[in-house]
C-alpha cells in the first residue's frame, strides 16, 4: 500500500504547478484556501511568506468580525486560520470566533469550531471558560456525533477547575449503549485522572466496570488507566493480575472477533499494553509472577516471527520476562529472542535487540558475551543511533579491565557528535567511568581533559565540581594525591602554553583553580610563569567574566614572591576599575593581599592546607539582626518563588472555594536551595546518575530511559535471596589470573562467526571490551580503581568490601535506606498482620478474587450489574446487644470494640460520623509508636447488611489491611475496620472523606462522611544527640522562622515553654543551652523536623528546619496554637 | 503517551501538527524545525527511531518516524509507548488516509487539514491510542462525512432552486 502512496506523492510537484490536472479536480480550485496555498508555494523567501500571511490574516480578521459572515463562511475562515497558525503565525483574534462557531454552528460547523479551539487554545487559556457550557450542552445532546466531539475536546483541553461541572455527565456516558461513546468517556476520565487525580478517586469502581465491558475496545481503553494506576501503586492492584492474565490468554488464544486482527495477529496493541501491565505487577513479587508464567510462555510461542507487529509483542514479552520474578525456562526463551533481534538484518530490530541487551545485561552478562561480535559490528554501524545504543550497552558492562577501551570508544563518538543532548549525556558517562575505574593517574587526568574539552560549556556543572572535589579531598595516600595533583599541574601548564583560546570556559576555570591551588607542588616552576600564563587568559577575547574572576582568584593565591607581586599589581590595577562588580572585587582582593604578605600568608597559607573552612551556611550569625528587624516591624523575607506565587495568585481569578488559610504562611521563609557544601555533589542529578549499577535508578527524580529504570534498588537484584546471576556480578572472584587471554579465548569459542582474516582485529577488540565480564576483576585492580570513588577519607572506612566497586557514599546510604524501609515495613505490618489473624479468621479458599470472575465477562455477554459479587464473610466482630442509646455510653461501649492490639495506645475521642435509621458510623484514631490507625465502628441496629466503605484523602495514604471492600455486617452488631494512615504531604489538618454504601433488604443506599485529624497525631519525638542534631541541621533545606510568645509567669520561661510544647506536641527536647533550646521530632518514623529556639527580647524566636517541604510551616502553626491555648 | 504528531514534507513545510501537551507557539515551531532537522538528516536505510533532541524532552522521549515519498510522519512519544507498535500505528494512519482520500497525496493533506485532524482524532485521543482498527476508524469518519454530503446536497439544491 505504501507504494500507492509513494506513487501519488511523487506526482505532487506536477500537481502543484498545473491545477488543471485530474488530481486537483477534487480540490476546490477557486477556494480561498487554495489560493492562499498556491500563493505560498510560489514564494521564494521567508520574508515574502511573512508578508503574504500577514495580508491573509488581516483579510480573515476583517471577515470574521463582519456581522454578515455566515456560519458556513466562518467555517472556511477557521480552516484558513488553522493553516496560518500551523505555519507559526499567530491568529489570536480568531480564537473567540472559533468558540462561537463551536457554540452556534450546526454539527459540521461545530466540528470545525471544536477542532480550531483544540488547536488554538491550551488548558490554561482563559477563553476556555466560555466553552464549558457548550461542552456541557453537547455532552447531553442526543446526536451521537455531537457527544463524540464534546468528549474529544474534553480529552484534549479542558480547564482543570471545571472538571466537576461535567464529571457526572461523563461518568454517565460509561453506561451509554454505544461502544464508541463508552470508549471515549473512559479516555476522558483517564485524562481527568492525569490532570486532577483527586477528582476521580471515587469512580475507581467504574474503571473496574469498564475493564469488564463486553466490548473489547472499551476494555482496551480502560487499560490506559490501569497502566497509569499500577505504575503509581502496583500493590493496590495485585488482585487484578488474574484478570489481566485471563484477558491476555483469551487474546493470544484468538478468542476475540476477527475484526481485531492486524496482519492476522490478534489485537497486538492490546497485547503490548497487557504485557506492560503484567511486568509492573510481577516485579519483585514471586507469587504474582507465578500466575503469569504460563501466559508469557504461550505469548512467546505464539508470536511467530513474521511481521513487524509480532516483534513488538515479542520485545514486550522479553522485557516482561526479565522484569518479573525470574523463571529459568522463560529466561532461556527470552534470551533466544534477544539473540534473534540482535542478529536480525532489519535495523529496527537490531536497535530493539541492543535496547533489550542493555536492559538485561546486569542480570545476565553472559548474554552480552554471546553477542560480542555483533556488538563490535554495531560499534562501527553507519547509523548513529545504533552506535549510541551500543555505547550505552558498553557503559553498562564497563569494569576496571575494559574501561580504557570503552572510554576511548565513547570519546571517539563524542568527537563526532553534533547533537547537544548526546554530548552532555556521554560526557557525563565518561566522567563517571573515569572516576570509578581509572587505572592510573595519567589516564585519569587525560580522560578528564578530553571530557572537559569535548563536553564544552554544555556539560553538567557537576562534572568539574566533582573533579575538583576529588583532587582536593584526595585519597588514602598522601603520596598518591601529590602525584595526581602534580600530574594535573603539568598537563595544564602544557595546555596553557599551547592554544588556550580553543578550550571551553569551564575547562579554563578548572585549570585556573588547579594551578592556583597546586602549582607549588612543581618545584622547578616559578610562580611568575604561571601568573603570566594566567594573565594571558585575561586578555583572551573569548574569556567570560566568570572565567576572569577564577583567574584573578588563582592569581591571588600565587602572588607571594616579589616578582609575582609586580605582575599581579599590574593586573589588579587594570581590573580594579572594571564595570563588573565581581571582577572589581576580586581585583581589589588581589591588590590588597599582594601588598600585605603577612595578611596573605594568614588568609591563604602557602601549601594550601586542607583544613576545612567552617561555613555557617545557615547564616545563623544574622539571627539577632533578623529578629531585631522583625520586632521593629520589618516584613519577613520571602523567597523569590513565594513572592511570585503570591503575585500570580493576586492576579489570577481564583475559582476554588476558600481553603484553609495558614496564619503563618506569609511570615515563613524557606530557602529551598540552601544546602551544606558537602551535600553539593551527592545531591546533584549527575552523581545520582553515576551510582553503581546495582543502585541505578534508585532515585525517582532521575530522568533515565524507561528501560534503565527497572534496575534499581526495587529491582529484584536487591532482594534478600540473591539470584545466581546477581551473585556473579556482585561477588568478585579473588582467583582471577592476571592474564585476560584465557577468558577472551573461551569467549571466542562461543562466537558463531569465525572468519579468521578480517575478524582478527575485531576479536582483539572484543577481548579487550569484554574482558572481566565473565569473572570479575582481581582484588588489587579493584583497590586501585576504588581510589577514584568520590568520597573523602573519613567515610571510606565504613564501606564493606562487598561494596568496593560501587560508590561508597551511595551504597552505604542506600543500605541505610534499605534498612529503614525494611524496618518500617516490618513494624508496620506486624500489628496489621496480627489483627488480620485475630479478628478476621476465615478459610483461605473462600476468598475469591473479584477480578478472576469479572474477566470472564469480556467474552461472555453477562451483564455485570446483575451478577452477584462473591462476598466473603470477613472481619465481623460479634457484639452482644447494643441498643442505640446516648452518645456517652455509646462511646464507652465502642471503646470496648477497639482491637486488642491497639488498646494499649492512646486513642482520640470517638466521634459519630454519620448515621441513619439502621446504621451508625463512628470513628477515632489511635496513635501507635510508628503508625496512626483510623478505626471505624459500624453499628448495625437492624437486619444483616452488605456494606462497603471507602476512605480517601488527598494528603494521606490510606491503607486498608483487609482485601475485600465488601463486607457483611450482621444485624444488631458492631463491626470494626482499621485503616493505617501515612502522610503524603504535610498539612496542618488532614481531612479524610469516606463513602459508605450498603445494601440491606435489596435496596442500595449510600452515605458520605468526613473525618479530620491534626498533624500532631503524626508527630513523634525524635531522640538525637546534640552532635547528630548539628549535622542534621545543616543538611535540611526547608525552613521557617517565627517569633512566638514565651510563657511569662514561670521562673525559667524557656524550659517551661519547651516543656509545654513537649507535652502537647510530643517533641523531644535535645538540650537547653543558656537562652537557646534544641528540639527534635519526626513525622512518623522517617521525616525529621528540627526546631531551634532562642529567647530574644522577651519572645521566643523559633526556627524550624526539615527535609520535607511544608512540614516546618505546619508544625509552627501547631506550636503557635499550643502556646496560645496554654 | 504520545506527545505530538507532526507531518511535514521533504522541505520541512509543516502539513499537520498536533500537540497533546501544551507548548507555547514559538516552542512548537522550534520543535517542528528541530524535528525536521533531525529526521531529514537520516538516511533511508537506518532505523526509524531517534533519541535526543533538547526541546521535546530529553532522554525519556523518542521520535518514531516513517518517510513516504514527499512526507515525513513523526510521532513523538515517551517511554510508555512501544516503538514498533507506534511504527505500525503510523502505517495504519497512512493506510486510513489512503482509504479516506482514495489515493492520498500531499495536496489532500494541505487542502483538507480539518479532515485529516478528524481522522487522527478517531485514532488518538488526548495522547492515548483510541483505535487501531482501520475499518473501525473509517466507519466513524464515514458517519461524519455522510452528514457533510447531505449538507452540500441541500446547499446545492437550494442554489439550483433560485
Amino acid at each position: 500500500m505504501s507504494d500507492v502512496v509513494e506513487k501519488t506523492l511523487t506526482a505532487l510537484p506536477s500537481l502543484l504547478s498545473l491545477d488543471s490536472q485530474p488530481g486537483s479536480a477534487k480540490l476546490s480550485s477557486n477556494s480561498k484556501l487554495g489560493n492562499l496555498i498556491r500563493g505560498i508555494t510560489e514564494l521564494t523567501s521567508k520574508h515574502e511568506e511573512e508578508k503574504l500571511i500577514q495580508h491573509e490574516l488581516s483579510s480573515i480578521k476583517e471577515q470574521v468580525s463582519s456581522p454578515n459572515t455566515t456560519m458556513r463562511q466562518m467555517r472556511e475562515l477557521m480552516v484558513r486560520a488553522v493553516y496560518c497558525e500551523m505555519l507559526g503565525y499567530e491568529a489570536s483574534f480568531s480564537y473567540i470566533h472559533a468558540i462561537k462557531l463551536a457554540q452556534q454552528g450546526n454539527v459540521l460547523e461545530k466540528r470545525v469550531g471544536y477542532l480550531a479551539v483544540s488547536l488554538f487554545l491550551n488548558e490554561n487559556h482563559e477563553l476556555l471558560l466560555l466553552l464549558v457550557n457548550t461542552v456541557l450542552k453537547d455532552l447531553q445532546s442526543t446526536n451521537l456525533i455531537e457527544v463524540c466531539m464534546a468528549l474529544t475536546v474534553v480529552c484534549q483541553i479542558f480547564p482543570k477547575d471545571m472538571i466537576p461541572a461535567i464529571l457526572p455527565i461523563v461518568e454517565e456516558k460509561l453506561n451509554h449503549p454505544k461502544e464508541i461513546i463508552r470508549r471515549k468517556a473512559v479516555l476522558a476520565l483517564h485524562k481527568f485522572y492525569l490532570i486532577a487525580p483527586n477528582q476521580v478517586q471515587h469512580i475507581h469502581n467504574k474503571f473496574r466496570k469498564a475493564l469488564c465491558d463486553k466490548d473489547p475496545g472499551v476494555m482496551t481503553a480502560s487499560l490506559h488507566i490501569y497502566l497509569q494506576l499500577i505504575q503509581e501503586n502496583a500493590e493496590a492492584y495485585k488482585d487484578l493480575t488474574a484478570s489481566f492474565v485471563t484477558i491476555l490468554k483469551q487474546v493470544v488464544g484468538g478468542k476475540l472477533p476477527m475484526d481485531f486482527n492486524y496482519h492476522s495477529v490478534p489485537a497486538p496493541w492490546l497485547q503490548i499494553q497487557l504485557l506492560r501491565i503484567l511486568s509492573l505487577l510481577g516485579k519483585n513479587d514471586q507469587r504474582t509472577s507465578e500466575v503469569m508464567y504460563e501466559v508469557l510462555d504461550e505469548s512467546l510461542r505464539r508470536a511467530e516471527m513474521n511481521h513487524n507487529i509480532t516483534y513488538a509483542i515479542l520485545y514486550e514479552c522479553v522485557k516482561c520476562v526479565y522484569t518479573i520474578h525470574p523463571k529459568s525456562e522463560l529466561l532461556e526463551k527470552a534470551a533466544t529472542c534477544i539473540g534473534n533481534f540482535v542478529l536480525s538484518p532489519k535495523i529496527n530490530l537490531k536497535y530493539l535487540g541492543l535496547k533489550a541487551l542493555t536492559y538485561v545485561v546486569q542480570q545476565d552478562p553472559k548474554l552480552a558475551l554471546q553477542h560480542q561480535m555483533t556488538i563490535i559490528e554495531c560499534l562501527d554501524h553507519s547509523d548513529v543511533i545504533i552506535k549510541r545504543e551500543t555505547l550505552e550497552l558498553l557503559f553498562r558492562i564497563t569494569n576496571a579491565q575494559n574501561v580504557t577501551v570503552i572510554v576511548e570508544k565513547m570519546l571517539d563518538f563524542l568527537r563526532l557528535s553534533k547533537d547537544d543532548h548526546t554530548t552532555v549525556d556521554l560526557a557525563g558517562k565518561v566522567a563517571e567511568l573515569a572516576e570509578k575505574y581509572a587505572p592510573d593517574n595519567e589516564w585519569f587526568i587525560q580522560t578528564m581533559n578530553a571530557v572537559f574539552s569535548l563536553g564544552g560549556d554544555m556539560m553538567q556543572p557537576e562534572i568539574p565540581n566533582g573533579f575538583l572535589k576529588l583532587l582536593s579531598e584526595g585519597f588514602d595516600s598522601e603520596e598518591e594525591d601529590r602525584k595526581l595533583r602534580l600530574f594535573a599541574v603539568n598537563s595544564y601548564i602544557s595546555l596553557l602554553q599551547g592554544d588556550p583560546s580553543k578550550l571551553p570556559q569551564r575547562f579554563l576555570q578548572v585549570i585556573c583553580w588547579v594551578l592556583g591551588e597546586y602549582s607549588y607542588l612543581k618545584d622547578d616552576l616559578d610562580p611568575v610563569v604561571v601568573l603570566r600564563l594566567l594573565a594571558q587568559l585575561l586578555d583572551m577575547k573569548g574569556s567570560s567574566s566568570d572565567t576572569k574572576s577564577w583567574v584573578l582568584v588563582a592569581m591571588t593565591k600565587l602572588c607571594w614572591s616579589e616578582t609575582a607581586v609586580s605582575v599581579a599589581q599590574q593586573v589588579a590595577e587594570t581590573y580594579s576599575s572594571s564595570f563588573d562588580t565581581t571582577l572589581r572585587q576580586r581585583a581589589q582582593e588581589l591588590q590588597h593581599l599582594s601588598r600585605d604578605s603577612q595578611l596573605h600568608s594568614r588568609v591563604l597559607p602557602p601549601g594550601g592546607s586542607l583544613e576545612p573552612v567552617e561555613v555557617d551556611s545557615s547564616l545563623s550569625f544574622l539571627d539577632g539582626f533578623v529578629s531585631e528587624a522583625l520586632s521593629a516591624g520589618a516584613a519577613p523575607y520571602k523567597p523569590l518563588h513565594q513572592r511570585q506565587e503570591e503575585l500570580s495568585r493576586s492576579k489570577a481569578l481564583s475559582l476554588e472555594p476558600y481553603g484553609l488559610s495558614l496564619p503563618i504562611s506569609t511570615s515563613s521563609c524557606s530557602i529551598t536551595d540552601r544546602q551544606s557544601p558537602t551535600l553539593l555533589s551527592t545531591s546533584s542529578g549527575l552523581s545520582g546518575d553515576s551510582t553503581d549499577f546495582s543502585h541505578r535508578g534508585s532515585s525517582t527524580t532521575l530522568k533515565l530511559d524507561g528501560v534503565r529504570r527497572v534496575w534499581g534498588r526495587e529491582g529484584y537484584l536487591a532482594q534478600k535471596e540473591p539470584v545466581e546471576e546477581v551473585a556473579q556480578v556482585e561477588i568478585p572472584s579473588p582467583l582471577r589470573s592476571p592474564g585476560q587471554q584465557g577468558d577472551a579465548d573461551s569467549c571466542h569459542s562461543r562466537t558463531p562467526t569465525a572468519n579468521p582474516e578480517g575478524d582478527r582485529e575485531k576479536q582483539q577488540l572484543a577481548s579487550s571490551l569484554f574482558g572481566g565480564l565473565s569473572s570479575q576483576s582481581s582484588v588489587c585492580l579493584m583497590e586501585k580503581s576504588e581510589r577514584f570513588g568520590r568520597k573523602a577519607k573519613g567515610q571510606r572506612a565504613s564501606s564493606t568490601p562487598n561494596e568496593q566497586r560501587s560508590d561508597p557514599s551511595v551504597s552505604s546510604s542506600s543500605a541505610v535506606d534499605n534498612l529503614l524501609c525494611n524496618n518500617l515495613l516490618e513494624e508496620n505490618s506486624e500489628p496489621i498482620d496480627s489483627s488480620t489473624k485475630q479478628t478476621f479468621q476465615h478459610p483461605q479458599s473462600l476468598r475469591v478474587p473479584n477480578g478472576a470472575c469479572d474477566a470472564e465477562a469480556i467474552i461472555s455477554d453477562d451483564d455485570t450489574k446483575g451478577r452477584n459479587r462473591p462476598v466473603s464473610p470477613e472481619e465481623h466482630v460479634e457484639g452482644d446487644d447494643f441498643p442505640p442509646c446516648e452518645d456517652k455510653s455509646k462511646d464507652l461501649s465502642l471503646t470496648a470494640h477497639l482491637p486488642a492490639e491497639l488498646s494499649g495506645f492512646s486513642h482520640s475521642e470517638i466521634i459519630p460520623l454519620c448515621s441513619n435509621r439502621s446504621l451508625d458510623l463512628s470513628a477515632c484514631h489511635v496513635q501507635t509508636d510508628n503508625t496512626v490507625v483510623l478505626v471505624v465502628f459500624v453499628t448495625n441496629s437492624s437486619e444483616d447488611a452488605n456494606l462497603q466503605i471507602q476512605v480517601l484523602s488527598e494528603e494521606l495514604e490510606v491503607c486498608c489491611p483487609c482485601e475485600s471492600p465488601v463486607e457483611e455486617v450482621r444485624g444488631h452488631s458492631v463491626s470494626v475496620r482499621q485503616y493505617s494512615l501515612t502522610v503524603k504531604r504535610p498539612l496542618v489538618h488532614f481531612e479524610l472523606v469516606g463513602r459508605l454504601s450498603y445494601s440491606a433488604a435489596g435496596t442500595l443506599q449510600s452515605m458520605q462522611f468526613s473525618y479530620k485529624l491534626p498533624l500532631t497525631s503524626f508527630i513523634r519525638p525524635l531522640t538525637v544527640s546534640t552532635e547528630e542534631y548539628g549535622s542534621m541541621w545543616l543538611a535540611f533545606s526547608h525552613d521557617t522562622k517565627q517569633n512566638l510568645t514565651l510563657m511569662k509567669e514561670e521562673q525559667e520561661p524557656l524550659s517551661a515553654t519547651l516543656n509545654a510544647l513537649k507535652k502537647k506536641l510530643s517533641l523531644h527536647v535535645v538540650e537547653i543551652i543558656g537562652v537557646e533550646g534544641l528540639v527534635a521530632c519526626s513525622l512518623l518514623q522517617d521525616q525529621p523536623c528540627l526546631m531551634h529556639c532562642r529567647v530574644h527580647a522577651g519572645r521566643l524566636a523559633v526556627w524550624l528546619r526539615s527535609p520535607v517541604a511544608d512540614l516546618p510551616d505546619c508544625l509552627l502553626y501547631h506550636c503557635q496554637r499550643a502556646l496560645q491555648e496554654h | 503517551m504520545i506527545k505530538a504528531i507532526l507531518i511535514f514534507n521533504n522541505h520541512g513545510k509543516p502539513r499537520l501538527s498536533k500537540f497533546y501537551e501544551h507548548y507555547n507557539e514559538d516552542t512548537e515551531q522550534q520543535i517542528i524545525r528541530e524535528t525536521f532537522h533531525l529526521v531529514s538528516k537520516r538516511d533511508e536505510n537506518v532505523c526509524n527511531f531517534l533519541e535526543g533532541g533538547m526541546l521535546i524532552g530529553g532522554s525519556d522521549y523518542k521520535l518514531i518516524y516513517r518517510h513516504y515519498a514527499t512526507l515525513y510522519f513523526v510521532f513523538c512519544v515517551d517511554s510508555s509507548e512501544s516503538e514498533l507498535g507506534i511504527l505500525d500505528l503510523i502505517q495504519v494512519f497512512v493506510e486510513t488516509l489512503d482509504k479516506c482520500f482514495e489515493n492520498v497525496c500531499e495536496l489532500d493533506l494541505i487542502f483538507h487539514v480539518d479532515k485529516v485532524h478528524n481522522i487522527l482524532a478517531e485514532m488518538v485521543m488526548g495522547g492515548m491510542v483510541l483505535e487501531t482498527n482501520m475499518n473501525e476508524i473509517i466507519t466513524q469518519v464515514d458517519a461524519q462525512n455522510k452528514m457533510e454530503k447531505a449538507e452540500t446536497f441541500i446547499f446545492q439544491s437550494t442554489r439550483q432552486d433560485r
